[in-house]
């Protein structure tokens, strides 16, 4: 018969021989191997104390970004509302008054932002489609919680504090 | 009339060292659980539980306490009375060969009374502890019978059949050693091993034994269902044997008594074979000690061996892969029967010869 590769190997199908019989050295070998690996380093990562590094692209909890100047980027234009396959964005917008220039960006905000986050699939299609840089998904792993409603995070949970100020809106 | 003596002095005494030895064996049976989490895991380049206190030592505790919060469940065509008995069984028969096992040397009290750190010392002390164990095969048959589960009936078939298998070679190697010492009774064993040098060779029965100790060690393994020989319990291949329909704590109880029965048989290896409470020396440090300290340093020194005879067996288990049923009843009935009649014979050729 052809052999499709040379790898193979003829089986020993020879009679175990006297000291396979007894078992016994193959047992004192085995010992050797796992009483030698007692004194090896361990694997394991030692969660909360260590963390493995995420890489760069890691998609986590959102946030929701501000400029430079400490406005909000957000404009509540729907488009990450729109581009969520699980339909776990909800927004209201509403007009930006005469003496708020410096907490938004243009004429238009949002009054109410939430995410539902059971909802939420972390697939990061919010963020590659907001047109305002405002939504990023970050290294934050999402925390456990008791009951539905503590899930779904409202724009205070979700936008970053102000760098300039110092607090947050 | 009759007017009977009690020995009060007696009674409270044995009732004293029974709860001790129970306690202890309980403690150390629980604290075996831990031990056996956290040695397969460094042999497995992992840590164990390191949670639930420091080293994780509260772990037996936590899981103690999951299985009595769990729901109680008896399958409704499942015999009822058989179904609770099962694993009490277990743990009874787990529980009674302490009481013959010497845990270190008579206590002479200042006043002359002597206290005596056996339960029983009853002279059929090995023969009692076969019995026990054969009793213990009813724990886990009645187990499968009663759940009313064709595949628990199946396991535990095959987890009596394995049992039963064992013990004979158990009792024929053992045999041999009793040729040699010629006394049942554990007390005059443990004391012909007397320190660990005598008449120029050793005196433990393991170095005049060598056969039967490797003999008795196999089927200590295979009584315990422990792997290698763990067909019967083995947590990947079956869905969990004899013991699937029990929840709680009767779950509990037959886990539980299965880390008694390590213990215990741990405790009757080193008995046996590796001089019980005696160490090199001993006379030098009786002499220059009291006797109440060195009867604690004895009854340390045999927990001691105990420690590294169960951390052996541990070893063992993630060692070796598991026994096809086929190989193990090979094993039992067509290799280890025909050697240990054949140590028993030249045993007693030796023995023969010698005395001329």
């Amino acid at each position: 018969m052809q052999k499709l590769t040379n790898r193979s190997v003829q089986i020993d199908r020879s009679p175990m021989t006297f000291g396979e019989r007894i078992y016994l050295p193959a047992l004192a070998k085995g010992l050797g191997i796992t009483l030698g690996h007692i004194f090896k380093k361990k694997a394991t990562i030692r969660y909360p104390e260590e963390k493995r590094p995420f890489s760069p692209v890691f998609r986590g909890l959102h946030i929701l970004n501000r400029d430079e100047q400490g406005a909000e980027r957000c404009t509540a234009c729907g488009l990450c509302a729109l581009a969520c396959p699980a339909e776990a964005i909800t927004m209201e917008a509403a007009e930006r008054k005469p003496g708020e220039e410096n907490l938004y960006r243009e004429e238009k905000y949002a009054a109410k932002y939430e995410i539902n986050m059971l909802r939420c699939i972390f697939c990061g299609y919010c963020e590659e489609a907001c047109p305002k840089d405002a939504i990023y998904l970050t290294e934050t792993v999402m925390p456990s919680n008791y009951t539905r409603e503590s899930f779904i995070y409202k724009k205070e949970d979700l936008l970053i504090p102000n760098p300039i100020k110092q607090d947050s809106k | 009339m009759l007017l009977l003596q009690i020995d009060t002095a007696f009674i409270v005494e044995k009732s004293i060292l029974i709860t001790v030895i129970l306690l202890g064996s309980l403690g150390i049976a629980m604290y075996a659980t831990w031990a056996e989490r956290k040695v397969s895991a460094v042999m497995q380049d992992r840590i164990g539980p390191n949670r639930a206190g420091p080293f994780g030592l509260f772990q037996p505790l936590a899981d103690g306490l999951k299985l009595f919060f769990k729901e109680e469940i008896i399958p409704d065509r499942s015999t009822r009375f058989i179904f609770i008995l099962g694993p009490c069984l277990a743990m009874l028969t787990a529980t009674m060969t302490s009481a013959v096992i010497p845990w270190g040397p008579d206590y002479v009290t200042a006043s002359g009374h002597v206290f005596s750190f056996q339960v029983a010392d009853i002279n059929i002390g090995i023969l009692f502890v076969f019995g026990v164990v054969s009793l213990g095969v009813y724990g886990v048959m009645l187990g499968g019978w009663a759940s009313n589960n064709k595949f628990s009936l199946l396991s535990s078939i095959r987890a009596a059949s394995q049992a039963i298998s064992y013990e004979l070679a158990m009792g024929i190697s053992l045999i041999a050693l009793l040729m040699m010492t010629g006394s049942l009774s554990l007390r005059d064993i443990v004391a012909q091993q007397h320190g660990f040098w005598s008449d120029g060779y050793f005196s433990w029965n393991f170095f005049k034994q060598p056969l039967a100790f490797i003999i008795f060690l196999t089927c200590a393994f295979a009584e315990l269902a422990r792997a290698p020989f763990d067909l019967p319990e083995c947590d990947s291949e079956l869905n969990m044997g004899y013991h699937q329909e029990y929840s709680s704590m009767k779950l509990g109880f037959y886990l539980f008594s299965e880390y008694i029965n390590l213990f215990i048989s741990s405790t009757i290896l080193i008995t046996l074979f590796f001089g019980g409470y005696n160490f090199p020396f001993m006379d030098l440090v009786a002499t220059h000690v009291p006797s109440l300290l060195f009867a604690v340093i004895c009854i340390s020194v045999l927990l001691t061996k105990v420690i590294l005879m169960i951390l052996f067996f541990m070893a063992v288990r993630w060692t070796l892969p598991r026994f096809r049923y086929d190989q193990l009843m090979k094993l039992g009935w067509k290799s280890l029967i025909p050697l240990a009649l054949v140590n028993m014979l030249i045993t007693g050729i030796v023995i023969l010869w010698v005395k001329k």
